[in-house]
Formats: structure tokens, C-alpha cells, sequence
């Protein structure tokens, strides 16, 4: 994270003319560039307008998470993983409450489970329409970044209404949800939701056939299936490359195997076919979320597990029992036997791991976050290098990255 | 409760006959499979199991065990995407922290890699860019430690 860690030889010896007379010229891109969407650093190196090597500098964002899970109960750390990757916090919840319950061997009510799958495609819807908004308007396109946050705007006020938090959610904590959902929460989805595949007709009416958009994005940014894999990417790129693998279907959580739904694939392994991919993937999620209105079951929000899950307010004031556990889930928490456990979920940005270790306490003795951004972003330089500097700006918008999610 | 995956690892069998000596213990436990690796095969165990379809490497981290005499685990999370398999290797690391670097085998583990370098002070010999990647580069300590405070030691950069 600093120059000394510099790739580069930065002396202007080191920089000679070459045959055409141009110079080779290094340039610093970020962290505060607008495109990167965070703080990113990305180095590169010029001739011309092509990128001859391109390093990225990440560690700006670095606050320790892991290291602080490790001082929290594990009921507490609930709230740190909202803030991994901020435009997917209830996956992240989801995916850190998955673990847990592995670990304590909860079984959750099926109404949570069913829940808890219409708030992670509701926070897919949200997620790829920040991405599809910003990747756009770094293309020059600033009327869809206004239409999609418009509707990012209906879903945050949802999420509101079930949480009280906008982003910050902690809603789906281990042993089920934190609160019974609120009246009126499936008028308020089903209004959004109803009205959702026009929008993305919208989005797609303004880029799908837009010139500009195409040329800036079809055939750009190009990497083989096995080269993305190699590096670590996941998600939605590796289905824009080809590969019809999405943990949903493959490793199904959380009842996912109830739902019917697409698996969206392109050929291409271009910026466009992410677009493609990406959109296509709202269309499913409302498709879930429209099922999850339909059958979601009635009966309890958590699961019956008293030594874990913390009681009802209203049994607190009548009975003794709940106020005991209540009493000792605040003030020491629950212990969880020893062992570890690796849950991985689809997030928006592809494979989102937690891998947690006990130690038999009732804090953790180890969480480790398998981030997908922290992955994708080693595919950045293969991607960067031999192109031209303004396809960098494409190419870093379809890998959407969320730099929380990088260093956490 | 997940199923049991103890018939769905025919890997281990291929390794014992490969590799004999390279496996320590193999633990199954909520549906998940571990394999405790001698530390000096890591390398050709890893390389071999990617010829057995394990192309991915999922994520790679260490626990820390502090005050055990071998304190570190070295963990390496596989996938295999054909047959929709996963494993977890592990290495119990004492003094020398150094293990053998696998980005040889997936290059995806060159920031991995550097990430445990960087937090928990383990080497990788091997590897073709060990340097820190979320901390300053002038920083002291490695975070993630057991014996490392939580607020830290100091907030003072040191060429600053």
C-alpha cells in the first residue's frame, strides 16, 4: 500500500522513448477515481493508449473484520458482516448465519427459510441495480444510473421496513430473523415486485441497442473461462463466460431447491454478456421473489432453540424462563460446540464464503470471509493488460467489485 | 442435517495410493471432509487433486492456536465444479512458519497466499510476490494473531 511496494521503476531513465517516439508513461488511477467506485489504486503503465502492465493497490478499506469477530459473541458479529460488502448485506447475513447454524445444528422454520430467500433476491435485485447504474454511467449513460436508482431507492425503503435499516440490515441473524416480518410487508414487496420486469425493460430499452453502449462493450474485456477460473472469479462472470454454475442450484441452501428459476448463460466472456447476464438475473430473482409471496408458509420466524435464539419481547414480561436465557444470551452469549464449518452461498458477486472455527467459547476463534470480490480482483491486471485505457474503464465496471468486499 | 459426503471422496484413496505417507488424518464432520496433509507434500497432494477435477481453489486462510506448540492450521479450500465436490486440506505449521507456496497450482492462491502472509506472518517460500496486501507495507506485527491485541500496538507510522 505504498510506493515502496511500487511494481514499477519510476525513475524517467527507466521510462526511454520508444520507436515511435511515444513515452512510455506510468499512471496512478485512483484511489479516488470515480470509476473504481471505492478506494482502489490501480497502477499502469502506458504506451500510448495501450496498457502494457497494470498493478492493483488494494488495503485501503482494510478495518480488521475478521480480527473483530473474533472479539464480538457470535450473535454480535452478525452486525459486522453487513458491513463486508455494503450492497449486499443481507447476503452477507445470510451466508454468516448458514455457518452458524451448521455449527450449533439449528433447524430453521421453513417460513424464515423462505424469508430469508426472498431478502437475498431482493438484495440481488438491489445490488445489480447499483452495478448496472454505475458501470453504465461510467460508459457515459447518466439517465439509467437515475432510473435504476430510483427503484434502489423502493428497495432500500423495504428493507427499512423489515429492519429499520436502510443498509446496515442484521435482519437475518443465526437461528432464523431478528424480528417477525412487519404488516403489510408482502403489499409492499408484491407492489415492487409487480412493477419491477417493466423497469428492466426500461434499462434494457436504453442500453441493450444503444450504439454507444455496444461498442464500448461488445467484444471488450475479454477473458477464457479457464483464466477466470484460475483466478479465482465466480458469480455472474463466469456464467457470462459460459459456465452454467450457480450455488443456488448446485449446493442449494436455505430451500432454494423449492423454486424454479434460470440459470442465465452467455457464450461471449464479454462486458457485454455480463450486461446480458446480470439483467437477465433481476428478471430471475423476481421470478423467486414472486414464488416466495405465493407459498410462504405460515408458522414461527426462528427456530425453537432457546440456549441460542434470543426470546420473544412479550414472553420476557410473562415468563421467567425467557427472562433467564434472554439475561444469558445478552450477557455471555451462546457457546457453540468445537468444530468448523464452510458455508458457501451465491451472492451477487458470485461465491461468498464463511468458513467459521469454535473453539468451544462463545466467541469465535476464527471467521473467514471467502469474499467474490477479492477474488475477481486478481483477474483485473489479465484483463487490463494489452488493452486500451479507456476499455479499462468498462472492463473494471463489469467486474463489479465492491472494495468493502475486497479488504475487509 | 447435510449429507454425509464420506463416500463421495474418492480422492483420498487416489492420494494414499499416489502419495503414500501424505495423509495424515482424514475427519468428516457435518458433511464436510478434512484432510490433514503432511506439510512438505502439500504441493503435489494440491497438484495432483487438480488433476482430479479440484480446479478451483475456493479460499485459502490459517487459524491461529495460540499457545499451541504447532500453532498454525493452514487452510486450503477446494472445489471441484464437475462433480460438484468440496474439500478442505489443512497443515498444522510450528516453527519455521513457512509452508510451500501453491501458486504453482492455482494462480488464484498468489493473493491468498499474501493475505496470510500479511495477517498471520506465515512465509510461502515459492511464491513470486510475497508482499503485504492489506496492511502498510512498513507495518509491524501480523493482525491476525492470537497474541496480536485487537486495538492494536501502536498508531504511529514509522517513516512518517
Amino acid at each position: 500500500m505504498s510506493d515502496a511496494a511500487s511494481p514499477f521503476d519510476l525513475s524517467s531513465e527507466a521510462q526511454p522513448e520508444t520507436a515511435g517516439g511515444a513515452r512510455r508513461m506510468v499512471l496512478n488511477m485512483g484511489p479516488q477515481h470515480p470509476s473504481t467506485h471505492g478506494v482502489l489504486r490501480v497502477l499502469i503503465e502506458l504506451e500510448g493508449e495501450t496498457i502494457t502492465k497494470a498493478a492493483p493497490d488494494i488495503g485501503y478499506l482494510h478495518t480488521g473484520i475478521e480480527k473483530q469477530c473474533e472479539a464480538l459473541t457470535w450473535h454480535q458479529a452478525v452486525t459486522l458482516t453487513d458491513r463486508v460488502d455494503y450492497l449486499a448485506n443481507l447476503s452477507n447475513n445470510l451466508g454468516y448465519a448458514l455457518a452458524v447454524e451448521k455449527l450449533l445444528r439449528l433447524e430453521i422454520p421453513p417460513k424464515a427459510q423462505w424469508m430469508r430467500v426472498l431478502l437475498a433476491e431482493l438484495t440481488r435485485i438491489n445490488s445489480h441495480l447499483v452495478w448496472l447504474g454505475t458501470s453504465a454511467m461510467d460508459l457515459g449513460a447518466m439517465t439509467v444510473f437515475f432510473y435504476c436508482f430510483r427503484e434502489r431507492e423502493n428497495l432500500l425503503k423495504i428493507f427499512e421496513m423489515f429492519s429499520g435499516q436502510r443498509m446496515m440490515t442484521s435482519y437475518i441473524r443465526p437461528g432464523g430473523l431478528a424480528l417477525e416480518p412487519p404488516r403489510g410487508w408482502d403489499k409492499a414487496v408484491r407492489d415492487f415486485i409487480g412493477g419491477f420486469p417493466e423497469k428492466v425493460d426500461e434499462y434494457e430499452a436504453l442500453l441493450s441497442k444503444n450504439p454507444i453502449f455496444l461498442n464500448r462493450t461488445r467484444g471488450v474485456g475479454y477473458l477464457s473461462l479457464d483464466e477466470l477460473m484460475e483466478y479465482g472469479v465466480t458469480g455472474p462472470l463466469l456464467r457470462a463466460a459460459g459456465l452454467a454454475w450457480d450455488i443456488r442450484k448446485a449446493e442449494p441452501y436455505s430451500s432454494y431447491e423449492k423454486f424454479e428459476f434460470d440459470i442465465p448463460t452467455r457464450p461471449e466472456g464479454d462486458v457485454y454478456a455480463r450486461y446480458q447476464v446480470r439483467v437477465e438475473e433481476m428478471r430471475q430473482s423476481a421470478r423467486i421473489v414472486n414464488q416466495a409471496l405465493d407459498g410462504m408458509p405460515e408458522g414461527p420466524y426462528q427456530a425453537d432453540a432457546p440456549h441460542a435464539v434470543l426470546p420473544e419481547r412479550e414472553k420476557m414480561k410473562t415468563e421467567m424462563e425467557a427472562l433467564i436465557y434472554h439475561f444469558k444470551l445478552v450477557y455471555e452469549g451462546y457457546r457453540t460446540p468445537p468444530g468448523e464449518a464452510y458455508q458457501v452461498i451465491e451472492s451477487p458477486r458470485g461465491e461468498l464464503g464463511y468458513y467459521v472455527v469454535s473453539d468451544g467459547s462463545a466467541k469465535p476463534c476464527r471467521v473467514y470471509m471467502r469474499t467474490p470480490s477479492f477474488g475477481t480482483l486478481q483477474a483485473l491486471a489479465p484483463m487490463f493488460e494489452g488493452r486500451l485505457i479507456a476499455d479499462a474503464i468498462a472492463c473494471m465496471g463489469s467486474l463489479d467489485f465492491v472494495l468493502g468486499d475486497v479488504d475487509r | 442435517m447435510p449429507p454425509d459426503t464420506r463416500n463421495a471422496t474418492p480422492a483420498v484413496a487416489a492420494i494414499e495410493e499416489r502419495l503414500p505417507g501424505a495423509i495424515e488424518e482424514v475427519s468428516y464432520a457435518l458433511g464436510e471432509t478434512t484432510l490433514w496433509i503432511a506439510k512438505e507434500q502439500i504441493v503435489p497432494v494440491c497438484r495432483f487433486l487438480k488433476e482430479q477435477g479440484f480446479i478451483r481453489l475456493s479460499g485459502l486462510t490459517a487459524v491461529d492456536r495460540f499457545p499451541a506448540k504447532e500453532r498454525f492450521e493452514v487452510v486450503y479450500l477446494l472445489h471441484s465444479v464437475s462433480a460438484n465436490l468440496r474439500l478442505r486440506l489443512k497443515c498444522r505449521l510450528g516453527e519455521p512458519f513457512e509452508i510451500d507456496s501453491v501458486t504453482g497450482v492455482w494462480k488464484s492462491a498468489n493473493w491468498y497466499e499474501r493475505e496470510v502472509f500479511d495477517l498471520f506472518g506465515i512465509v510461502f517460500p515459492g511464491h513470486p510476490d510475497l508482499r503485504r496486501i492489506m496492511m502498510p507495507e512498513n507495518w509491524q506485527g501480523h493482525p491476525l494473531r492470537k497474541d496480536y491485541p485487537v486495538h492494536g500496538h501502536k498508531y504511529d507510522y514509522k517513516d512518517e
